[in-house]
């Protein structure tokens, strides 16, 4: 009898580390920052939302894992996923060379342009010399914070830890213009916080291509999701995802 | 190593900042503390209750959240923006003396109270005895020795707010912390550089603790073990 017990205990115990070890594989750990709409946000149920979350789990769904979604600040971003906190980032990085010697990125998710933002009707000029002595505003350790820096080296340039904040600054007058992805641009410009601001000059393409950042060592992870992109553009889901933010097409 | 040689000025200005934000906060949070210390331990109960608000609110609640409130929710605000504070409530420099001075004012107020309660009481009443008017016993006896008391205490608030001041880096300034973040942004190097940012501020509390203590060893002088008269040797 007693050996009967213990059997069915030994057992039992065997199953759940036999599932918990299989349930382990399955998942994905996906960071994301989630202050950064409409790419990734947290809603109003703390859970993250948004083109870039949307897109992630279309992924999972495609390569039939788990994603697991880990919310990080944004210049924690590359260290957590170097501290194996998750094993992807999905959140509108651009894959420039100065991150590539220290993550690898697979291929491009969609593609990004500059461009300000700044009150209607302002006589600034998106030029070096028509910024000259001006305030521009910028999301720290963005393209859009380099680009400002090499590019108007005659203007004051604020730094903020989000792209919230450099809209905030924006609205109470501290800045004059905010450089920032175009695409997030557009969508605080449809916000009522923004309906008194637009569009400064034309996008500037860099050349900027947004991607999943993995660690160096995970070769096959890499491959796998270059594969499922290919495949959810092939599918008509990521259509289907980028007629959700945005009236045209963002690839 | 070449790029923290090649970065090392830029973080020196940050620390420039630093020390700055650091000194004018204590500054002006010294000239808070001391009349709501002094009302604080007043008597009467009408004179206790702003300076009871005014630390509850202050000590109560997280600096990083004063401080947001004071730069981002202000601004908010469309007759803050068109008032005459704005030119200064416009600059995050001055957001963030007014938010630190407010803060570490609160928490020095508390310490200054604590000097005052423990002055013994025959003290007071000797002043009283001799005749000396509120005013005079004040700055001559009450101010006096809370500070003496205080002080030990008071160095600790001092690095609290040193080290506190890395908070300025979250509303654009560029002290220690957000230069060596800005840094880091370009070229990722974040143990090198929050490390040269930690070693920066060691050397600063070190050279505060040094002057807070010249200063204590001042202020109790008639405590120190009396000087040793050399023997003579014959």
């Amino acid at each position: 009898m007693k050996t009967w017990i213990r059997s069915v205990l030994f057992l039992g115990a065997l199953a759940i580390c036999g599932s918990g070890a299989a349930e382990a594989k399955d998942v994905l750990r996906i960071g994301s920052e989630g202050a950064y709409p409409p790419f990734n946000m947290i809603d109003k149920d703390g859970n993250l939302q948004g083109f870039d979350i949307d897109i992630a789990k279309a992924l999972c769904a495609e390569m039939k894992v788990e994603c697991k979604f880990v919310t990080q600040d944004w210049d924690g971003m590359i260290p957590g996923l170097l501290a194996k906190k998750y094993d992807a980032i999905v959140a509108s990085m651009s894959d420039t060379p100065e991150r590539r010697k220290a993550v690898a990125f697979t291929n491009r998710y969609y593609s990004n342009m500059l461009r300000f933002a700044a009150p209607k009707g302002t006589k600034l000029k998106p030029t070096a010399e028509g910024m000259k002595g001006k305030t521009i505003g910028a999301q720290r350790a963005t393209i859009a914070a380099q680009f400002a820096k090499e590019k108007f080296k005659d203007s004051e340039l604020k730094v903020y830890d989000t792209q919230e904040n450099a809209w905030l600054d924006l609205g109470a007058g501290r800045t004059d213009a905010v450089l920032a992805d175009m695409l997030v641009a557009y969508e605080w410009l449809n916000t009522p916080e923004g309906q008194n601001y637009a569009f400064l000059g034309d996008s500037f393409d860099i050349d900027d291509h947004i991607a999943i950042a993995v660690r160096k060592q995970d070769k096959d992870l890499t491959k796998k999701l270059n594969a499922a992109i290919d495949a959810i553009r092939a599918n008509g889901t990521y259509a289907k995802i980028n007629a959700k933010y945005f009236p045209f097409d963002i690839y | 190593m070449e790029d923290i040689i090649e970065r090392l000025p830029e973080m020196l200005i940050g620390a420039v900042t630093t020390v700055e934000l650091t000194l004018l906060a204590l500054a002006f949070g010294i000239c808070l503390a001391v009349p709501a210390a002094l009302a604080r331990t007043s008597r009467r109960w009408w004179m206790r209750v702003v300076p009871y608000a005014y630390i509850f609110v202050f000590r109560g609640s997280p600096l990083l959240v004063q401080m947001f409130l004071l730069y981002y929710g202000l601004s908010q605000f469309e007759w803050i923006r068109s008032s005459t504070l704005w030119p200064i409530l416009k600059q995050p420099y001055w957001c963030a003396v007014i938010a630190f001075a407010l803060n570490t004012g609160a928490y020095t107020a508390e310490i200054l109270r604590g000097g005052i309660q423990s002055i013994p009481k025959g003290e007071i009443e000797a002043a009283r005895a001799c005749g000396m008017s509120p005013g005079l016993m004040m700055r001559r006896i009450v101010l006096p020795r809370a500070f003496r008391i205080a002080w030990p205490a008071y160095g600790n608030e001092v690095i609290f707010m040193l080290k506190g001041s890395a908070l300025a880096s979250t509303i654009t300034l560029l002290d220690i912390t957000g230069m060596a973040r800005s840094i880091i942004a370009e070229n990722y190097l974040s143990l090198e550089f929050f490390g040269l940012a930690g070693v920066l501020y060691l050397l600063i509390s070190w050279v505060f603790m040094r002057i807070l203590k010249i200063v204590e060893v001042h202020l109790s002088a008639h405590l120190a073990p009396a000087p040793q008269v050399p023997a003579t040797s014959e």
